[in-house]
């Protein structure tokens, strides 16, 4: 029973931080991408605009739900469920700090992959109960995406289980305790940013979000969603959008691990500092990296985009999967 | 197979470094093999580029206007809103000759005039239809008095119906408001620097 009561106040603690993070991780790419196009962003809802998202959210709520007359219903609803259930589900296997994790799981990295893929089943079900043509071209293209992008994302985490020798997440980040220079994104550099670039298609973002493409198929899967079911799609979006930074943080930059580890001045002086605070900042970079990457580059065309899937993104892993396995031949890692 | 035995258990030292520039060189080695024009894609060397305009853009200062509370500067010569001048004694400059009626391209202007006890000639009726007019400014120019002129206010607008008809006390009064602006816009464009 304690331990019931343990588990649901630790999982209220990670929705809260989750839901709120979402909430000004919308506002900031509002008021980034604004600052990145030369004008202010929202800044009339509360001081500095802080609120603006809360009063969206409102207005979402009180809007009129509208369902295609010919949608198959059920599908229809389900499908944004299912997007945010995932979205949500995956943290529970994150570690926070050293301890700081839900479900200890040995098989977290595994978990993390299968709940991921299953997410992208919700635009799949939405863009086809919909029976709308835009809807339906943005699930099938969306698929297609994130078939492609899968595997390359993972086999770019291929390496960074072979380097610490374990699934569980909070091993990985153990692993790679030391210093900055242990961290896995510098010997598996060419990985990191084939990881990179598959997280940014896995969540539909720009410059790969050809899934809602508003230029030539409206908005995709969700063109038929309204209301507080539209903004069920719009949290998982973000909620996967901070997943994705996190779990970069935690395969390539050392997660909870303090930058000044093993620094023998820099290492006392921050020692105060809670691990949990260099996890969030590494998070914030690249959140910060993903609005960046949007506000600058233009949406790839259909099949540039599977080129850069199948032939650069897939090889290269594939390759440093080689490489990495031979230098640990001969133990240099 | 300790084939470079020097390295063994050296994770945690520098030589993470020259790890990274081999693992660079060798995707730079892979594009160059597969194709040319690649090369810049590949080391993200294009990317970091346009990755560089949209970060300076940000850094930069922000062309936006905050409208209600910040506005453009609007030229003297702007063609807003209609007001009918008066002289500085107070005396209404229309002596209702009509020219702005016979010119007024959209037929917006009504005027009906009278003598008035003094026996000189007013305008009994000055009604300007908004919802007709272009600002075309042509009644401005065919004024022999100045009397009626386009302010440059340009954030009016009504809400009922039959308030799209400005007429002649609204008028006078709109110029009334703007005399000052008016007065020191059309001195400085005489002046020829308006």
């Amino acid at each position: 029973m304690q331990q019931l009561i343990y588990w649901l106040i630790h999982i209220a603690c990670i929705l809260g931080i989750v839901l709120v993070m979402v909430l000004y991780l919308i506002l900031a790419e509002r008021k980034i991408m604004g600052y990145m196009q030369a004008r202010i962003g929202p800044n009339r809802v509360g001081p500095l605009g802080l609120l603006q998202t809360v009063a969206d959210g409102i207005k979402f709520l009180h809007k009129e739900m509208i369902y295609p007359e010919r949608a198959d219903l059920f599908l229809f609803i389900l499908a944004p469920m299912i997007s945010l259930i995932c979205a949500f589900v995956v943290w529970s296997v994150v570690p926070f700090a050293d301890g700081w994790v839900l479900a200890d799981v040995d098989a977290g990295a595994l978990l993390v992959l299968a709940l991921t893929s299953l997410g992208s089943y919700g635009l799949l079900l939405g863009g086809w109960a919909s029976n709308s043509q835009y809807a339906f071209f943005g699930a099938i293209r969306s698929m297609a995406q994130v078939i492609s992008y899968e595997i390359a994302m993972g086999f770019s985490l291929v390496p960074v289980l072979m380097l610490s020798g374990s699934m569980n997440l909070s091993t990985i980040v153990v692993a790679q305790s030391g210093n900055l220079l242990t961290w896995n994104f510098l010997p598996l550099f060419p990985v990191f940013i084939v990881y990179l670039i598959a997280s940014v298609a896995e969540t539909n973002r720009a410059p790969f979000d050809i899934t809602e493409g508003e230029s030539e198929i409206v908005a995709g899967y969700q063109v038929e969603y309204s209301g507080f079911i539209f903004a069920m799609f719009f949290i998982a979006e973000y909620a996967n959008m901070i997943f994705v930074s996190t779990l970069a943080s935690l395969f390539f930059l050392g997660g909870w691990l303090s930058p000044f580890q093993g620094i023998p001045m820099l290492d006392t002086l921050f020692s105060w500092v809670p691990s949990i605070f260099w996890l969030l900042v590494k998070v914030i970079l690249f959140l910060y990296l993903f609005i960046w990457v949007r506000a600058t580059f233009p949406r790839y065309r259909y099949d540039k985009l599977m080129m850069i899937g199948w032939k650069i993104c897939i090889p290269v892993s594939l390759i440093w999967i080689f490489v990495v396995s031979l230098l640990m031949l001969g133990g240099v890692l | 197979m300790d084939f470079c035995g020097i390295f063994t258990d050296v994770r945690g030292s520098a030589v993470n470094i020259y790890i990274a520039l081999a693992g660079l060189i060798i995707t730079v080695v892979i594009a160059v093999i597969i194709k040319n024009q690649w090369v810049g894609r590949v080391t993200l060397y294009e990317l970091i580029k346009g990755l560089w305009v949209t970060q300076s853009t940000a850094l930069s200062p922000k062309a936006t206007i905050q409208f209600p509370e910040e506005n453009l500067p609007v030229s003297p010569r702007f063609r807003g809103l209609l007001a009918l001048r008066r002289y500085p004694n107070g005396e209404e400059r229309c002596i209702g000759c009509k020219l702005c009626e016979a010119t007024c391209p959209a037929l917006a202007i009504t005027i009906e005039t009278a003598p008035r006890d003094d026996g000189s000639r007013r305008t009994t009726r000055f009604d300007i239809d908004m919802f007709k007019c272009i600002n075309c400014g042509l009644c401005e120019q065919s004024c022999p008095v100045d009397s009626i002129v386009l302010t440059p206010e340009q954030h009016y607008t009504v809400n009922d119906r039959g308030l799209n008809i400005l007429t002649k006390d609204k008028l006078l009064k709109i110029g009334e408001i703007t005399e000052d602006r008016l007065a020191k816009d059309r001195a400085n464009i005489h002046k020829g620097d308006g």
